[in-house]
């Protein structure tokens, strides 16, 4: 324990595969082909503000869809024996550790036309749904992929609710309600905040579920990125100043929920 | 616990040093997902073959469309020995400089060749790119579910077939369709007429089941969709998976492709991309890769050998008159005119008028 | 009541996290490619998978990758964990910020970001995209996983046990060896197990720095699934729950007997 000198590799790690390419990303945005000063790829890119609305939108449908799923999920757990939650939170973790291109390429099988599902609707004699390929298709894929990250955090705050303050709230005459709204909502904001981070931002910027699911015709913000890059049209100019509008989005979100929630050191120790 | 640690760090570094010397002798080629025949179905394995018969290692990467192989080759995040793009392509990297001329010394077997297929349009001095194989767009429909006679690019437009129809995923073929249907040459660089063509695209949007491109086989063979358009040598591979696909080149007309094996500049190994390149153009192995492929072939000597339902199979090799009159080919178009048509396309997939 | 509604509340969410990666297993055993009938039990596409070149390649630079990042990163982040705790609280709270960006980030930035530095550094040093930029990417993004898992051990070793060893006569290094080092190691070993699964699972940072001839599992899969169906896809889901399951379980047992044994 002698040296701050350890941290030097980390330091300069850091400087160079994080600051540099963040920093590249943004003059990127700001200049053209001949190294100049210019502001076009981010007023172009304005054309494309209607999908990154889009992309909000769908990331917070299933940001909420999967608030709403877990909450109720995450205290539930919270509340049963220790053995039992133990083998209960490990078959909540064992999905996440399947790939994410596997988790979708599963649905994509099940969803389509003549997919199982549609075949057992069918064969009960309910008609077909037509899901696959449509923007129900990728936030179904977005809730079944990223519901562990809203689960896991809201767990882990409830896990420290101590029980008898839920039973004095009630010996006092509170109904569920109350006890929800005064008690367990505020108790577990921390852990809320770190689940509404972890669900939206993989959401915002997804671009396999919505190119697996989606049909490629329910291009959301992150196909468009990709596109700037690997896709038909390379252009890493106009790339970096989408991605520039990613990061300001997620700035924007974290500096929210930030607000909301001071308690910033304890999240900090969820993310992981 | 330490020693164990750093046996496993040397035994690592040990295989990433020697898997980094075997590159001096590695081919490395990309080219379209399902372009060469891999010794499925009884073909040859043409990368084993050659592997074989050089003692070289052939390392294949696919690409999905002549746009994603461009990024990635103007990028210069990945360098190759060979390519095998399409025309058009083709015509934008000798533009732009990004191709290597071909020795033709090297590859006797050029001979092979058709005439018409030297000195394309595309290469007008025919010295930078030999052509592997070629075809035609047309409509591919099951005729279980579609019994009326389809002869025209309307019924991709037609909303009786809404959330059954497959379209292209990249917009240099959907922009052609929407054209050639119109009535317009898919070279066109008329803005009145590019309008009109992504305006019929937009108003097809909420048709479309799906954009796809090597994804329609599934598709189409499962009967997920009922119509879609795409190259008529992948529609013999399908056929053979179910015998209700029919093929139509439409009355309209269509495009002709052709594409071509080029060396990017910067190869390392260009004698051994030659080598390669004449080792396809022999006879049997040229036939077996191409029955593989199910496309039509410029090579004379493999189309001699070829059964004759296949050489007489008039949607891979219609009549020269069908070919003079009714087919295209694509050249490269300026620059901001398929800047322009890249973002047109992407407002009109994402449904974002 | 409460308890049954919440019972079956648990089954249904548990069904629809199970059911579709169960279907996807039991499909890998159809002998046909069809995706919604069942038509008779084969091995076939094991059999495949195992004889594709590709995909036991990528496996292998996988597992490649994997060992090497996690094993650099866990080392540089070790020794750095232990540098930023000698900082004042300025510095430190700086660095530790700067480390959260790439957990933050969008994994597309971050992807394509490097790529960007990569692109750059190929004009000027020739560096190609392949096995080295993706071992860099893996390695940066891993860093900060192992810092903040080290971290945390690192506050609770108390000061005056190593200044103890020291007294009685152990020289820093030995100190460090003897009573620093035994203390952190569940970090440490936490943190190394937590870069490699990151490292293995991951997609979109290697999608845009592994150029053309280097390729991982993930990334194998999904130029498999961009092409016709194959259900060697679901052969390697199911390989992989297998594996993750039985690396659960044996990890759960393992700790379940050091519980039992902390009680004895």
């Amino acid at each position: 324990m002698k040296s701050k000198l350890l941290s030097l590799p980390y330091i300069f790690w850091l400087i160079i595969f994080i600051v540099i390419p963040t920093f590249l990303v943004v003059l990127f945005s700001f200049i053209d082909e001949n190294y100049k000063f210019t502001t076009k790829w981010i007023i172009q890119s304005g054309d494309y503000i209607g999908i990154l609305f889009k992309s909000i939108y769908f990331a917070v449908i299933s940001t909420l869809i999967c608030f709403l799923i877990a909450f109720p999920i995450a205290f539930i757990l919270s509340r049963t024996k220790k053995y039992i939650q133990k083998t209960l939170l490990m078959l909540i973790i064992l999905p996440m550790w399947m790939n994410l291109l596997l988790r979708t390429y599963a649905w994509m099988t099940l969803l389509e036309n003549n997919g199982i599902i549609n075949q057992i609707l069918s064969f009960i004699g309910l008609g077909k749904i037509n899901i696959i390929n449509t923007p129900y298709a990728i936030i179904l894929g977005m809730v079944y992929n990223y519901l562990p990250f809203m689960i896991l955090p809201l767990y882990s705050v409830m896990t420290k609710i101590d029980k008898s303050i839920i039973e004095a709230a009630q010996d006092l005459g509170a109904n569920y309600f109350v006890v929800l709204s005064k008690i367990l909502l505020p108790l577990s904001l921390s852990g809320i905040v770190a689940g509404i981070t972890m669900v939206f931002v993989p959401s915002v910027s997804t671009f396999i579920i919505s190119r697996m699911l989606g049909g490629g015709g329910n291009l959301l913000f992150g196909d468009i990125i990709e596109q700037q890059f690997i896709g038909s049209t390379y252009n890493p100019y106009m790339g970096s100043a989408m991605s520039l509008f990613l990061m300001i989005i997620i700035l924007i979100i974290m500096w929210i929920t930030n607000m909301i929630d001071k308690n910033k050191e304890e999240r900090q120790g969820m993310l992981l | 616990m330490k020693k164990n640690l750093s046996i496993i760090i040397s035994f690592f570094i040990m295989i990433t040093i020697f898997s980094g010397c075997s590159s001096n002798n590695n081919l490395k080629i990309y080219i379209w997902g399902e372009f060469i025949s891999n010794g499925e179905d009884n073909s040859m394995d043409i990368k084993k073959e050659f592997e074989n018969k050089y003692g070289v290692k052939v390392n294949l990467t696919t690409f999905a469309s002549n746009e994603e192989m461009y990024a990635k080759i103007k990028s210069g995040s990945a360098k190759y020995d060979l390519i095998v793009p399409s025309d058009y392509m083709i015509n934008r990297m000798i533009n732009e400089d990004m191709l290597e001329k071909i020795d033709f010394e090297n590859i006797p077997n050029f001979s092979n060749i058709m005439d018409e297929f030297k000195n394309p349009i595309y290469d007008p001095t025919g010295e930078y790119s030999i052509p592997y194989a070629w075809g035609l767009v047309g409509i591919i429909y099951n005729s279980k579910m579609i019994t009326e006679d389809i002869n025209s690019w309307y019924s991709l437009f037609n909303e009786k077939y809404s959330k059954e129809i497959l379209m292209f995923n990249n917009p240099r073929d959907a922009f052609a369709i929407a054209l050639k249907y119109k009535g317009y040459s898919l070279n066109s660089q008329n803005p009145e007429e590019f309008k009109q063509a992504a305006d019929l695209l937009k108003k097809q949007q909420p048709l479309v089941q799906s954009y796809v491109m090597d994804e329609i086989f599934d598709k189409m063979i499962n009967g997920e969709a009922i119509i879609s358009s795409y190259y008529a040598g992948d529609f013999i591979k399908m056929e053979k998976d179910n015998p209700n696909l029919k093929f139509v080149l439409p009355k309209e007309g269509t495009n002709r492709f052709v594409d071509s094996m080029v060396i990017p500049k910067g190869a390392k190994n260009k004698n051994l991309s030659e080598k390669f390149i004449d080792f396809i153009l022999e006879p049997e192995v040229g036939l077996s890769n191409i029955e593989y492929l199910g496309y039509s072939t410029p090579n004379k000597a493999v189309f001699d050998l070829l059964p004759d339902d296949i050489r007489f199979n008039k949607n891979l090799y219609p009549d020269s008159s069908f070919l003079d009159f009714n087919t295209e080919e694509f050249i490269h178009l300026t620059d901001v005119f398929l800047e322009n048509m890249d973002k047109e396309w992407l407002k009109i997939k994402s449904g974002n008028n | 009541m409460i308890k049954f509604l919440s019972k079956a509340y648990l089954g249904i969410i548990f069904s629809f996290l199970y059911l579709p990666i169960f279907i996807l297993i039991i499909f890998s055993f159809n002998e046909s490619k069809n995706r919604a009938k069942f038509t008779g039990f084969s091995f076939k596409w094991y059999i495949e998978l195992f004889s594709n070149e590709l995909i036991i390649k990528s496996l292998f630079n996988t597992l490649l990758i994997g060992f090497l990042s996690a094993i650099i990163a866990t080392f540089i982040g070790t020794i750095a964990a232990i540098g930023i705790m000698q900082m004042n609280k300025k510095n430190k709270s700086f660095l530790l910020n700067l480390s959260y960006i790439p957990i933050i980030n969008p994994e597309i930035v971050t992807g394509v970001s490097l790529m960007m530095l990569f692109v750059f550094l190929n004009k000027i040093f020739g560096l190609e995209l392949g096995f080295m930029t993706v071992l860099l990417s893996h390695i940066t993004f891993c860093l900060p996983y192992v810092v903040l898992n080290v971290m945390p051990k690192l506050r609770q070793v108390d000061p005056s046990m190593y200044e103890a060893a020291q007294d009685l006569g152990c020289n820093p290094k030995q100190a460090f060896y003897k009573v620093v080092l035994p203390d952190i190691m569940p970090g440490i070993f936490s943190g190394f197990l937590m870069t490699f699964t990151l490292s293995i699972d991951d997609f979109v940072v290697t999608y845009f720095t592994s150029g053309s001839s280097f390729q991982t599992l993930p990334v194998t899969i999904y130029s498999m699934t961009r092409k016709k169906v194959n259900p060697q896809i679901n052969a390697i889901s199911s390989i992989i729950f297998l594996v993750v399951l039985i690396v659960l379980i044996l990890i759960n047992l393992k700790e379940a007997k050091k519980h039992r044994r902390v009680k004895i």
